[in-house]
């Protein structure tokens, strides 16, 4: 047989070259991860976010391109009573149905942590408000609160303790209660089931541990749950308190800012501006003034989070 | 401080009962040991003590007082969880006097009292942490100084060193004792370490499936266990037992398996020919011409005492000297139990049969 010269791989001892280095850098190989999320977050928030600011200081109307005009539209906002009472609005919209949803929740989860028959049904009943889409919970306020079939005046009037159908949402104040109550509802359910979980995470030996030392069930409450609660509650209201900011389905399904803009919160007067009234630049500067609100409301919840001196896990020793 | 009488206390969840009919005298500044495997009872029976479970039926008193409905902030107890349960958003010393401050002591007296409190547990320099902050043994003893603080009828410990490490378990096993000594308030300790029992109690009751199995101090349990679960719970290494039956032909002996013969000093009454379980500990092993052939399977030094495992008579014994003999694998030494120090217990009930 003859010799047959095999051809060998020759040993790789070279230097590996840039490419090769490169695809064996995590930082590089880490970057690539990123690149979905970062692209979702650019092109779907941070670009709106921007081209909203931008347009603001606009005069762009739908179906023509604005010119650059600085800070007329804020300026034009400033002496726009509409715009004010929509940030009244707003605010007292974002206010009441807030402190009104942690107190509800709060009472809730707190009745949902006790031991109850039923309770893990009870506890996926208390979701039902949070699961249906809001539209769809809009529509079945709308006609619970209609001026001629709603069934609160209908009942009352059976019962006869009103003579006349209660005009929900054609009155100014019974309107903001209505949309209130309805944002309530369906918040409630964020707020409690939070919480509950958050309680959840309280050892019971805390519970015993202080009722052997004397504390009552209020005081339980007061120095036990309460405070280990605290950082919880703190992440939900600031959710709790964004959504309702920005509220605009319920409202828009509801009354469309009506009666005399009574209900107009600053997410749908800029809906109306600058869709349906087709103001590109104006609807983008309501938007844009909401940014100090709730960059505001996002501080608080930045200093109420920081981590609490007992929460450090230092050790030394 | 005061005594604790337990007497025929049963405990039912539902239609389950876990304890039948527990009766446990507990002397004025006593430190008693709950001590049993787990699912015994025993921290149950310190729940309802605490007034964290009800009674089924019978009665518990503190003092002269029956405290069955008696709620548990008003029966005077403090008591020491397993966890600790500190209170994870309060410095140490808000720890320990956060049952002065609910029942509205002055803040000067809460001051003194936890002062005080913390010069005895070491903790004075601590007072200011979150229990995050603190190591395992700190937090421990955090929890008795919040036991303390309060000066109650009765102390009341739930396996309290279960989460420490073996070495800390030791320390702080001699602290709570010294910590009794000194204070000599009413203890009631649980635990399923019968070792932490043996070094601590001043009372000993092991707990067995809901019942008391027997009482006694730590030696009295040692050295005459009534029955064959006590006999094989305390002492470390357990004691061995070998199933046979006895024999009086003049001499009393015992027939182990595959007819190895055992010695007896004496036997009980009319027990020829009764089957029997013979029960010898590790430690009452000598090495003798007139002993059992055995054969060495495995030799564990511990440097203070030897460790040996043997087949005698077919069954695994274990048998520990003080002495360094060299033993090997393999080797056939002759094991013979000290006929004073050996335990004849009932094959069919486990009682004791000898005196």
């Amino acid at each position: 047989m003859a010799d047959v010269a095999i051809p060998r791989a020759k040993p790789q001892l070279s230097e590996d070259n840039a490419w090769t280095q490169l695809k064996h850098n995590r930082n590089w190989l880490g970057f690539w991860f990123m690149v979905p999320a970062m692209a979702f977050l650019i092109f779907f928030l941070a670009y709106p976010l921007g081209l909203g600011i931008w347009l603001s200081f606009t005069d762009t109307r739908i179906g023509r391109v604005g010119h650059f005009v600085a800070t007329e539209n804020y300026e034009w906002l400033w002496d726009d009573s509409i715009f004010w009472l929509s940030v009244f609005n707003t605010l007292l919209y974002t206010f009441v149905a807030s402190a009104l949803k942690f107190a509800i929740g709060l009472y809730l989860a707190l009745l949902l942590n006790e031991n109850m028959p039923f309770k893990a049904m009870l506890r996926a009943m208390v979701l039902i408000p949070f699961i249906v889409p809001t539209v769809l919970s809009a529509l079945a306020f709308w006609w619970i609160f209609d001026s001629q079939f709603s069934i609160i005046s209908w009942s009352l009037k059976h019962l006869g303790l009103i003579n006349q159908n209660i005009n929900f949402l054609g009155d100014t104040t019974w309107a903001r209660i209505c949309v209130i109550f309805a944002n309530i509802w369906r918040g409630v359910p964020f707020v409690a089931i939070t919480l509950l979980a958050g309680l959840q995470t309280v050892s019971p030996s805390l519970y015993e541990a202080a009722t052997l030392d004397g504390a009552t069930r209020w005081q339980n409450f007061r120095y036990i749950t309460y405070p280990l609660l605290t950082p919880i509650i703190a992440v939900v209201m600031t959710f709790s308190v964004l959504f309702t900011f920005t509220d605009f389905q319920l409202i828009w399904a509801m009354t469309r800012g009506g009666p005399v803009n009574a209900t107009h919160l600053m997410a749908t007067l800029s809906y109306q501006r600058a869709i349906i009234a087709g103001q590109l630049g104006e609807g983008a500067a309501i938007s844009s003034a909401m940014i100090p609100f709730l960059l505001a409301a996002i501080m608080v919840s930045w200093f109420g989070l920081q981590r609490r001196k007992w929460q450090q896990g230092e050790s030394n020793d | 401080m005061s005594s604790v009488q337990i007497r025929d206390v049963r405990k039912s969840f539902g239609n389950f009962e876990v304890l039948h009919g527990v009766t446990i005298p507990i002397e004025d500044g006593q430190f008693v040991v709950l001590v049993g495997p787990s699912g015994c009872g025993k921290s149950t029976l310190l729940r309802m003590l605490a007034g964290l479970e009800n009674i089924t039926s019978g009665t518990i008193s503190i003092g002269d007082r029956v405290v069955n409905n008696v709620q548990p902030k008003e029966r005077d107890i403090a008591m020491v969880f397993q966890n600790y349960a500190l209170y994870p958003h309060m410095t140490v010393a808000d720890n320990m006097g956060f049952s002065l401050k609910l029942r509205n002591a002055g803040s000067d007296e809460i001051n003194k009292r936890v002062k005080r409190a913390a010069e005895i547990l070491a903790l004075s320099p601590l007072l200011d942490r979150y229990p995050r902050q603190l190591s395992g043994g700190q937090r421990q003893r955090v929890a008795m100084g919040r036991a303390i603080v309060r000066d109650p009828q009765v102390f009341l410990f739930d396996e309290p060193l279960s989460n420490l490490d073996a070495k800390l378990r030791v320390a702080m096993r001699t602290e709570i004792k010294e910590l009794h000594q000194r204070l000599k308030t009413t203890t009631v300790y649980v635990t399923h370490d019968q070792i932490e029992a043996m070094t601590m109690a001043d009372k000993i009751v092991v707990m067995h499936d809901g019942i008391v199995e027997q009482m006694g101090t730590p030696l009295e349990l040692y050295d005459k266990p009534e029955n064959q679960f006590v006999a094989g719970f305390i002492g470390s290494p357990a004691m061995n037992f070998l199933k046979g039956h006895v024999r009086v032909n003049g001499v009393a002996t015992f027939e182990g398996p595959n007819g190895v013969k055992l010695p007896l000093k004496t036997a009980p009454a009319a027990s020829d020919g009764r089957p029997a379980v013979y029960g010898v500990r590790p430690e009452h092993f000598t090495i003798a011409d007139d002993g059992a052939e055995a054969e060495i399977i495995v030799v564990e030094p511990t440097g203070s005492e030897t460790q040996v495992f043997a087949k005698l008579g077919g069954e695994q014994v274990v048998a520990v000297f003080r002495e360094r003999h060299q033993f090997n694998p393999g080797d056939k030494v002759r094991l013979k139990p000290d006929p004073s120090l050996v335990h004849l217990f009932d094959d069919a009930t486990g009682k004791r049969m000898n005196a």
